[in-house]
C-alpha cells in the first residue's frame, strides 16, 4: 500500500482503505446519517454520483492540485466513500459503473498533471508508484518522454481503435515504446475504471443506515433512466443481450464480453460464420483477430476442444453480469429460461 | 498415396530417424510442451506430452510419423484437453514462407496436379486432361524463392533486434523443410502476450495499418520538420532510407511529397510497406496453441529435415537438409521442372521410368510427382 499524503488522498480517494479512513479520523457511518452537519456530506456523496451518472466529471473542493480550505479535504474524500456506501446500499450496476468511470477520468487528470509536474519530482514519483501498483507497468522518464515496454503497451493499447495507437504508428526503441504524460494516463483508462469499478463491488455491502434511506431511493430512481433494455423472458439472458446490443451500437465489447457472447452463441449451436458478422460493428473489428478468436472457442482450429460459456460468478466479477429476477438459481447464462426453482 | 509409396516413405524415413538421433532433441523445458504427430495417410495425434529424448525416440521408432510437432507455448498440463492445458507463455515464432513473396519465380517452377485423372500440368486452375478444378498445387522452390525468404528473415531479425530489443542469441532461425523459414524468440519481454497482441505486434513487423502522421505528414498544415530523418531509428528510419534514398535528396523529396498531398501519402506509404515491411505469417504469430515442426523431423512435403541455420547467409537446403541415402531406387516420374539435391541436377521427367537416389525419389514422391515403379 501507498503511504500517502492528505493532498494525495484528496485527489486518488479510490487509493484510501475506506473504513480504516473514517476510523483514524473518529468517525462512524451512523453518525453521517443522524449529525445535521455530517449529512450534509451524504448529500454532497448524492451529488457526486448524480454528477457521475451524466457523464460528467466531479468538480472537486481542489484548486488545481491544492486544497482550497483545510476543511474541504476529509470532505473530498468522505464524499467518495460515503457515495460508495451509497452505490452499495442502491445495488444499482449500471450506476456504479457509471460512477466508476467518472471517478477514473478524474483521477486521469491528476495522473497527469502529476506526471507532467517537472517543479515537484515527489509528484511525478507518485504518479509513477500508482501506475506501477495498480497496474503493474514500469514507466520510465527519458527526456521529455515517458516510456514503458513494447509488451506492456501491447497489453493496454488492443483495446483501443484509433489507428494512432497502433504500435506501427508509435515511436518505438529499444523494446518501448515512448509517450506523452497524456497518453501515459490515457492508456490506463480503462483499467483504472475497472479498477475502481471492482473495489466497489468486492467492498462490503453495510445494512442500511438510518438518515441515508432518501438517498438511497433517490439512486434507486436514478438509475431507472439509464435501464436500456427490456426484460423478455425465454430468450437471451441479459448479459448476452447487454453484449449484442453494445456491439450493434458500436461500442467497445471488452474481450471478456466477446469470450462470454462467442462461446455462449456457439454452445447454442450457432455457427463461427453466423456469429462473425456481429462482432462487424466493433469499432477495433479485425476479421483475422475475430476468425481466429471464433474458430479457437469453437475447437475448430487447433485443439479440437469447444470453450464453454463462463459461469455467472466468472461474469459478474467482469461486470458483464445484469442479472434480473429470472437469473434466480441458475450458475450460468447457459440455463437461463431453463432451469426454474 | 499408395500403399508402396507409403511404405517406401516410411522405410526412408525410419532410416534416418534411427541414424540421426542426434539431430532430433526434446527442446528446453520438455514436461510444459504439447507434441503432436501424424501418420501417412492419417490424421493428426496431439495433446501428448514427452520427457526425455529417450521418449521421444521410441515415439519416432514406434510410429514412423510422416510429420512431428511440439507447441512454441508451455503448458502446466499439456497433456491435458486445450482448456485445461494451463496456458503459461509462448515462445515469439514467425513463419516467412516463399509462397507469401509474390515471387515471379514461382510460376516457372510450379506445377497443378489434378485429383481425378493424376494429369501433371503447368501452373492452372483446372485440369488441362480433364477439367477437374480439383487441384494441387506443387512447387519445387528455386534458389531465389529461398533467397528472397533469407531477406525477409533478416529484415524480420533487424526489427527484432533494433526496435524490440532482443538479444541475437535468442533468435533462432530454422530452415523450415520446404519452402521457407521459421523464426523462434525465446525469453523476451512478449512470452506472455497473447495473440491479440502477438497479431499488433506481426503488425508492426509487416508495416501494415501506418498512417501519414506518422511519418509527419499531416492533413492540414503539414509541416516539413516532423518527416523523419536519415538517422533516426525505428520505422522512421527505414521509411528514410527507403523514400529519400540519400541524405542529399531529402529535401526535394519532401517537397514533393509535400506538394502531392495527404492522399497520395497514403499511396507511397502502401507501395513502400511492399518493399520494408517483413512479409510473415500473421495467423502464425498470433496463435498462441499452435504446434509447429519439430526441429530434426523430416517435413513429408519435402522429405528434408527441419534444421537450425547457423549461418543464414551461406546456408543451402537444398545440400544441407537433405539427409536421407544415396541407395538407387527405380521410380515412374512425372515431374516436368528441374531440381537440384545435395548437389546433383534431377529431371525433367516426363512420364518416364527413371533411377535415382533415394533422397531425389524422396522428393519426388512427397511432391506426388513420382510413384515407385
Ligand atoms: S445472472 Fe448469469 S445469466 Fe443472469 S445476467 Fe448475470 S451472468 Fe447473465
Ligand atoms: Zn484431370
Ligand atoms: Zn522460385
Amino acid at each position: 500500500m501507498l503511504a500517502l499524503g492528505q493532498d494525495e488522498i484528496a485527489k486518488y480517494p479510490f487509493l484510501a482503505d475506506a473504513g480504516q479512513y473514517l476510523k483514524d479520523k473518529g468517525f462512524t457511518l451512523e453518525q453521517f446519517g443522524s449529525d445535521p452537519d455530517l449529512k450534509q456530506l451524504v448529500d454532497k456523496a448524492f451529488e457526486r454520483i448524480r454528477v457521475a451518472a451524466n457523464g460528467k466529471i466531479y468538480k472537486s473542493d481542489l484548486i488545481g492540485d491544492q486544497v482550497s480550505k483545510e476543511a474541504a479535504l476529509p470532505r473530498e474524500v468522505f464524499s467518495f466513500l460515503l457515495a460508495i456506501v451509497l452505490l452499495k446500499l442502491s445495488g444499482m450496476h449500471t450506476l456504479i459503473k457509471r460512477f466508476a468511470l467518472a471517478e477514473a477520468r478524474r483521477a486521469e487528470k491528476y495522473l497527469e498533471k502529476d506526471l507532467a509536474n517537472i517543479s515537484d519530482e515527489s509528484k511525478k514519483e507518485l504518479a509513477i508508484r500508482i501506475i506501477d501498483d495498480l497496474f503493474s507497468i514500469q514507466v520510465e522518464k527519458l527526456d521529455d518522454y515517458f516510456v514503458i515496454a513494447v509488451s506492456d503497451y501491447l497489453k493496454h493499447s488492443i483495446n483501443f481503435h484509433e489507428r494512432e495507437w497502433k504500435l506501427i504508428n508509435r515511436h518505438v526503441e529499444n523494446g518501448q515504446v515512448f509517450l506523452t504524460p497524456h497518453e501515459t494516463v490515457r492508456l490506463i483508462r480503462k483499467e483504472l475504471g475497472t479498477y475502481i469499478n471492482s473495489k466497489i463491488i468486492n467492498a462490503k455491502t453495510p445494512t442500511m443506515i438510518p438518515g441515508f434511506e432518501d438517498s438511497v431511493n433517490k439512486l434507486v430512481l436514478l438509475s431507472k433512466k439509464f435501464i436500456t433494455f427490456t426484460v423478455t423472458t425465454g430468450e437471451y439472458p441479459p448479459c448476452i443481450k447487454h453484449a449484442i446490443e453494445e456491439l450493434e451500437k458500436g461500442e467497445n465489447l471488452p474481450h471478456s464480453g466477446r469470450f462470454m457472447l462467442g462461446a455462449f452463441l456457439l454452445s447454442k449451436g450457432q455457427s463461427v460464420e453466423q456469429i462473425a458478422p456481429l462482432f462487424k460493428n466493433a469499432p477495433d473489428y479485425n476479421e483475422r483477430v475475430t476468425l481466429y478468436q471464433l474458430n479457437h472457442l469453437a475447437g475448430t482450429s487447433g485443439s479440437g476442444t469447444q470453450y464453454i460459456c463462463p459461469s455467472c460468478e466468472k461474469l459478474k466479477t467482469q461486470d458483464l453480469c445484469f442479472a434480473i429476477p429470472e437469473c434466480d438459481n441458475i450458475i450460468n447464462p447457459l440455463q437461463f429460461g431453463k432451469k426454474r426453482k | 498415396m499408395q500403399e508402396a509409396d507409403i511404405k517406401f516413405l516410411e522405410d526412408s524415413f525410419k532410416k534416418y530417424y534411427f541414424e540421426h538421433f542426434d539431430l532430433i532433441r526434446v527442446p528446453e523445458r520438455t514436461f510444459e510442451r504439447e507434441f503432436g504427430y501424424q501418420k501417412f495417410n492419417s490424421g493428426m495425434t496431439r495433446h501428448i506430452s514427452i520427457k526425455d529424448d529417450k521418449e521421444l525416440h521410441l515415439l519416432f521408432m514406434q510410429n514412423i510419423p510422416s510429420d512431428v510437432y511440439c507447441s512454441n507455448a508451455y503448458y502446466s498440463f499439456p497433456n491435458l484437453p486445450m482448456n485445461e492445458k494451463d496456458w503459461k507463455e509462448a515462445d515469439l515464432i514467425f513463419d516467412i514462407d516463399a509462397k507469401d513473396l509474390n515471387l515471379s519465380c514461382r510460376e516457372n517452377h510450379t506445377v497443378s496436379i489434378c485429383n481425378e485423372c493424376k494429369q501433371v500440368s503447368k501452373i492452372s486452375e483446372h485440369c488441362l486432361k480433364c477439367n477437374s478444378t480439383k487441384i494441387e498445387k506443387k512447387s519445387l522452390p528455386c534458389k531465389n524463392c529461398i533467397d528472397s525468404s533469407k531477406t525477409e528473415v533478416s529484415k524480420l531479425s533487424e526489427i527484432l533486434i533494433d526496435d524490440l530489443a532482443i538479444d541475437q542469441e535468442n533468435i533462432h532461425v530454422y530452415f523450415s523443410g520446404n519452402e521457407g523459414f521459421h523464426v523462434y524468440v525465446h525469453g523476451s519481454q512478449f512470452q506472455q502476450i497473447g495473440s491479440r497482441e502477438r497479431s499488433e505486434l506481426a503488425d508492426y513487423i509487416m508495416f501494415n495499418g501506418i498512417i501519414p502522421e506518422t511519418f509527419g505528414m499531416k492533413k492540414f498544415k503539414p509541416n516539413r520538420s516532423s518527416f523523419p530523418d536519415f538517422n533516426e531509428k525505428g520505422w522512421r528510419g527505414r521509411f528514410s532510407k527507403q523514400v529519400f534514398s540519400s541524405k542529399s535528396k531529402r529535401s526535394k523529396i519532401i517537397s514533393e511529397l509535400l506538394v502531392n498531398g495527404y492522399s497520395s501519402f497514403q499511396k507511397t506509404l502502401d507501395n513502400v510497406s511492399e518493399n520494408i515491411g517483413v512479409k510473415i505469417d500473421p495467423n502464425v504469430t498470433m496463435d498462441i496453441h499452435r504446434i509447429f515442426r519439430l526441429p530434426g523431423s523430416i517435413n513429408s512435403k519435402s522429405g528434408l529435415t527441419k534444421i537450425l541455420c547457423k549461418n543464414l547467409t551461406k546456408f543451402d537446403p537444398y545440400s544441407e537438409a537433405s539427409f536421407l541415402s544415396d541407395e538407387s531406387v527405380e521410380v515412374f516420374a512425372n515431374c516436368p521442372i528441374e531440381f537440384s539435391l545435395k548437389n546433383k541436377k534431377f529431371g525433367p521427367f516426363i512420364n518416364e521410368k527413371v533411377t535415382v537416389p533415394t533422397f531425389a525419389a524422396v522428393y519426388m514422391v512427397c511432391k506426388k510427382l513420382a510413384t515407385i515403379a
